[in-house]
């Protein structure tokens, strides 16, 4: 690792966060015209914020980065996944890509739990519901949704069926299971949504993506290697209403038998 | 400080990180099967991702959630709507306009628009599509929080307002260049990142509670919500205008 690098990483981060300083700043000065509460603790915060950050970006670069690109374009080389089978010349099955589904799940399930924008939400709701959200069971809700999404958006990219037929019919799946879930996960299950994808899970993703996109016969990387982060984006939705739907159910039942 | 204070957050990071860990390296030894290059620089660089986890996650605490709760409860104490409202369109959009995930998705957009022959395939054309399209979704977020601000302080319910944006996004895609489609869906995804998430939503949560009647949990989330589904508007329409 150059110190390069490291200078290089830390000036993004700090490109990322000085934006919002200076704006916190200005309003804490000019509008609101009192000291922050806990101005030294706030201080350092935001310097173990900035030094986490990273420290995990370089870490993540350095470690797992390099070998999930890697990896996604080996699994989806057509010399992998054709070995050993007799193929016919430009046709392909996208049963053949199992591997690839496989991967696609397990790195979506294993990328979300390790991004720390879910875990701040997962903490927070946790906080504020009481502790009735358990933030590893929101967790886990939202990975087993990206592991869907993604999984289904490779299996999007293979087939080369049109992106918005799927988005379409989640919307359609989202607002049915709306009127169904238990009114105070719904803005939480929506904001899950979007938190997923940020840090961990788009450059190993996005590079599944571009891999098949590259590699698939008839596939154009331009259209279809994109919009494998709005499926990730989607699913998380839905996954986080049927855990509440699950864990209401099973309050439910243990109601009723407690009441027997 | 105690030693075991210290190594609980430590050990729950590597908690965090255990499954990404198995996966890749599972895939490599057994799918694969090829050895894992460079043993010493995976396990360092797995320590550092553990060491900057436990950090960020000591900052949020610390840093990320008060600011975004105190400003809340100041602005809300203050109790004038136009400042908050400022506040939040600032916060949106100042977050999002130098977002290096965002910088890339244009970048790389605006070769798409100059190959498929949308825009004149020259340098200081893609670039000014770049900037645009990059200050179109700030925008878009800008006021994704914005509205959701308003959101919070009439107490309106959240699923009309998000179903609305659904038949606003799939209205818009009938109409919207093919090219576009993709970037766009995928633009809502990439805008909240790991700093602006904690912060918009202790913005949400501080301000639901400190508005009487509002319940932090029902009212207080919902604010990325809204910043998923803004950009994907704004840039098929953005699409439909440019190309």
């Amino acid at each position: 690792m150059h110190w390069s690098e490291v200078l290089q990483t830390l000036l993004d981060t700090v490109g990322d966060i000085l934006p919002i300083i200076v704006m916190i700043a200005a309003f804490q000065f000019v509008v609101i015209r009192r000291p922050m509460p806990n101005l030294r603790r706030v201080v350092i915060g935001f310097i173990y914020v900035l030094i986490g950050l990273t420290l995990f970006l370089l870490g993540l670069e350095q470690a797992l980065f390099p070998l999930g690109r890697l990896m996604a374009t080996q699994l989806t080389d057509p010399a992998f996944i054709y070995s050993g089978i007799e193929r016919i010349a430009g046709v392909i099955h996208w049963a053949d890509y199992y591997w690839v589904y496989i991967f696609a799940f397990a790195i979506g399930f294993s990328t979300t739990i390790a991004e720390p924008a879910l875990m701040a939400v997962a903490i927070k709701a946790n906080q504020v519901s009481g502790g009735a959200i358990h933030a590893w069971g929101l967790r886990i809700a939202v990975a087993l949704g990206v592991a869907i999404g993604i999984t289904l958006g490779a299996y999007r990219i293979v087939t080369g069926l049109p992106i918005h037929y799927f988005i379409i019919i989640g919307y359609v799946v989202v607002v049915i299971q709306t009127f169904y879930a238990p009114r105070m996960i719904i803005p939480l299950a929506y904001d899950s949504g979007g938190v997923t994808t940020s840090t961990v899970t788009v450059p190993v993703v996005a590079a599944l993506g571009l891999g098949l996109a590259e590699t698939v016969p008839g596939r154009n990387v331009l259209i279809d290697g994109f919009g494998l982060i709005a499926f990730a984006s989607l699913f998380p939705m839905m996954s986080v209403m049927a855990y509440a739907q699950i864990s209401e159910y099973r309050a439910y039942r243990q109601r009723s038998k407690l009441s027997e | 400080m105690s030693l075991k204070t210290l190594a609980r957050p430590l050990i729950n990071s590597l908690r965090d990180l255990l499954p990404v860990i198995a996966v890749v390296v599972f895939f490599q030894l057994v799918v694969l099967q090829q050895p894992l290059p460079n043993l010493v620089q995976l396990l360092s660089g797995v320590a550092l991702v553990v060491l900057g986890l436990t950090l960020f996650i000591q900052g949020l605490e610390m840093g990320l959630f008060p600011v975004g709760e105190s400003l809340a409860h100041a602005l809300a104490r203050k109790g004038s709507l136009f400042w908050l409202l400022i506040f939040a369109f600032s916060l949106g959009f100042g977050t999002t306009v130098a977002e290096p995930a965002l910088i890339a998705v244009a970048e790389e957009a605006s070769e798409i628009a100059a190959e498929a022959g949308a825009i004149a395939n020259s340098q200081s054309v893609q670039e000014a599509y770049a900037d645009n399209l990059r200050l179109t979704v700030a925008f878009a977020v800008g006021i994704a929080i914005l509205v959701g601000v308003i959101r919070i302080v009439n107490g309106w319910p959240m699923h009309w307002m998000i179903m609305g944006g659904y038949v606003l996004v799939v209205f818009i895609t009938a109409f919207a260049p093919r090219e576009i489609i993709g970037i766009a869906y995928d633009s809502g995804g990439v805008t909240t990142s790991t700093i602006t998430v904690p912060l918009v939503t202790a913005l949400g949560v501080g301000l639901a509670s400190s508005i009487r009647g509002r319940s932090p949990m029902i009212d207080g989330f919902g604010l990325i919500a809204f910043a998923s589904i803004t950009p994907i508007i704004f840039v098929m329409i953005f699409g439909m205008v440019v190309h």
